[in-house]
């Protein structure tokens, strides 16, 4: 029996969903694995260990520090390096958000091992996980294999299904003492610019304007839509550029790659840059005045119009169905 | 300052991808820095003229890298060292690169080293602070803001979206993102004097590294393209019936709602 890492991720104190997937990713490496999951913070995380347990996890192991409060890369190797060293474990998941990204190839550099980053999918060659990913701004996909070492991964949020929560799962939760210490990156302040509520790259229906939506105050119509469908609003770089949002909303080869269930693109062109960030979506949707537009190519559905009137009238006849 | 820059030569994604065999085709293909490296380069140029000292671009690659690190001189960059790993190194991932860039780095006494955020072609975004790691000095990703005074860098680093201020020591290693700051592009004058700037040609023998001290740790076993996408369902009629059609769609063909 194998035993699989799931270092946990929390955001604004609640764990992210991603956390849960990477459980089930863990499941899908080997489904007999011992999962035990890993949490790092400043307050008490025994409520979050118990979710991760309810999702699938085998136990959790906790470190608590008051220098762990905020992520930093340092503090945060340290205290999951020391948890790699008890538990020995064949496989280290995590995923593949900012937080993941940062410090994963630390601690793959640190171990030695290789590491296969932003896996969407999962598969066997025999008793080999086989990784899927997405290559050249999702225009490809690679299969890749761990050759030597630990199976060390990180997972694109939103591909990988978790697992379905069940409370009366049970098991460990063991507190772990690190000394953290000799933090040299200090956060003095953090500016908080993406939009309140559902992050991007994890949500399930994501509303996308472009030039079209003309204006800042244009975008108002997307974020009404959004709050009726609990999705989150994106933008192009051609909205970004023409300062209607900021540039924390922008999907695309240079911004955020997003793979949402739903994505409504509204007055999106469908530049090449654009489709890089969100062409994986399941399921997309166009609306756009401009009936030789390119987003028409990569989407499921499509609408010929005026956005200004078709939003509107999709918000009320969404509030009838959801 | 000692500056140095990670360059990659990347493969144009705005260029229709061919696979045969499990591998691309890219014969034909249109090669290109790296964009985030390019923001990369320009910050470290920015820099250099700021604090004075020098900008060295480094690429592990092939000899066709040549032609991205004399842009990058033609951009302004001081010096080039082209790694060349075509004879060595058959099929190297983040852990190779790394390992190369590690043992070129160790008596280089770098003040501060840009990379971009990820590379378009492979985008794991590992081999930044993976280097860090291995050299012992700060990273910092994803920024968008650099500045430098005497020994300390006060950083923006964008965190999907939100930004956090960041105030850490030299000798740091930086990645980079959009927002950072706009790449010029070569003038006529820079690219004459790019002919003339020295460019470097090393083998890991050079770096006293073997095949063996580089080998990769992880393997791509098959390349593919997705599913070729059905042509979409553009509606048709009044506005308030495609609505209506749209919703109905949604929720028992596609069954998203």
């Amino acid at each position: 029996m194998s035993k699989l890492l799931v270092i946990g991720e929390a955001r604004d104190g609640e764990l992210r969903n991603v956390t849960f997937e990477a459980v089930a990713a863990a499941k899908k490496i080997d489904t007999d694995a011992e999962v035990v999951g890993v949490l790092c913070g400043g307050d008490d995380l025994n409520g979050p260990a118990q979710e991760v347990i309810y999702y699938g996890a085998d136990r959790v192991v906790t470190v608590k520090h008051n220098l762990l409060e905020a992520y930093t890369s340092e503090g945060y190797s340290q205290a999951v390096l020391a948890v790699i060293d008890d538990e020995a474990p064949d496989g280290v998941i995590m995923g593949h958000t900012a937080i993941g990204k940062d410090l994963t190839p630390k601690l793959a550099a640190k171990l030695e091992t290789g590491l296969i980053s932003d896996a969407t999918d999962i598969e066997h060659d025999g008793d080999k996980a086989v990784f899927i990913r997405p290559i050249y701004s999702g225009k490809a996909f690679e299969k890749k294999v761990i050759s030597s070492g630990l199976t060390f991964a990180t997972i694109r949020p939103n591909n990988i299904p978790a697992l379905d929560r069940d409370d009366s799962r049970t098991g460990e939760v063991t507190a772990k003492d690190v000394d953290v210490k000799d933090i040299h990156t200090v956060i003095k302040d953090v500016i908080r610019k993406a939009s309140e509520g559902v992050d991007l790259s994890e949500a399930n229906v994501i509303i996308a304007g472009g030039r079209g939506v003309k204006s800042a105050d244009g975008f108002k119509p997307l974020y009404e839509l959004a709050d009726v469908l609990g999705g989150a609003v994106g933008a192009s770089r051609g909205a970004c550029d023409a300062e209607y949002c900021d540039y924390s909303l922008q999907i695309g080869q240079t911004g955020k790659v997003v793979t949402p269930d739903l994505y409504i693109a509204v007055g999106i062109s469908g530049a090449i840059q654009h489709l890089a960030g969100m062409s994986n979506s399941k399921v997309i949707v166009a609306i756009n005045k401009d009936p030789e537009a390119n987003i028409f190519n990569v989407a499921d559905y499509g609408i010929v119009g005026d956005i200004f009137e078709v939003i509107p009238k999709l918000t009320e006849e969404f509030k009838q169905v959801v | 300052m000692n500056i140095y820059v990670l360059l990659k030569r990347t493969f144009d994604t705005e260029e229709k991808i061919v696979v045969s065999d499990g591998r691309i085709e890219d014969e034909s293909a249109e090669y290109i820095i790296n964009p985030y490296d390019e923001y990369a380069v320009e910050e470290a140029i920015k820099q250099r003229d700021e604090h004075g000292g020098e900008v060295t671009v480094v690429t592990v690659g092939d000899e066709e890298s040549e032609k991205q690190l004399r842009t990058a001189l033609a951009m302004g960059a001081d010096k080039a060292v082209l790694i060349n790993t075509e004879d060595d190194v058959e099929d190297g991932d983040q852990y190779t690169t790394a390992k190369i860039l590690e043992s070129f780095f160790e008596d280089k006494e770098a003040d501060l080293i840009l990379a971009g955020n990820v590379a378009i072609d492979e985008a794991s975004g590992q081999v930044g602070p993976r280097l860090a790691e291995s050299l012992g000095i700060n990273y910092v990703t994803t920024i968008t803001a650099l500045e430098i005074d005497g020994e300390s860098a006060n950083i923006d680093k964008d965190v999907e979206g939100d930004v956090e201020k960041i105030e850490t020591a030299l000798p740091v290693l930086v990645t980079c993102q959009q927002g950072l700051n706009e790449p010029r592009y070569p003038s006529l004058p820079g690219i004459m004097k790019a002919k003339k700037k020295p460019l470097e040609e090393l083998e890991i023998d050079d770096l006293d590294l073997d095949e063996d001290d580089v080998e990769a740790k992880t393997e791509t076993i098959d390349i593919f393209l997705p599913p070729e996408k059905e042509a979409g369902k553009v509606l048709e009629g009044e506005i308030d019936d495609q609505v209506k059609e749209l919703i109905s769609l949604l929720k028992n063909d596609a069954k998203v709602l």
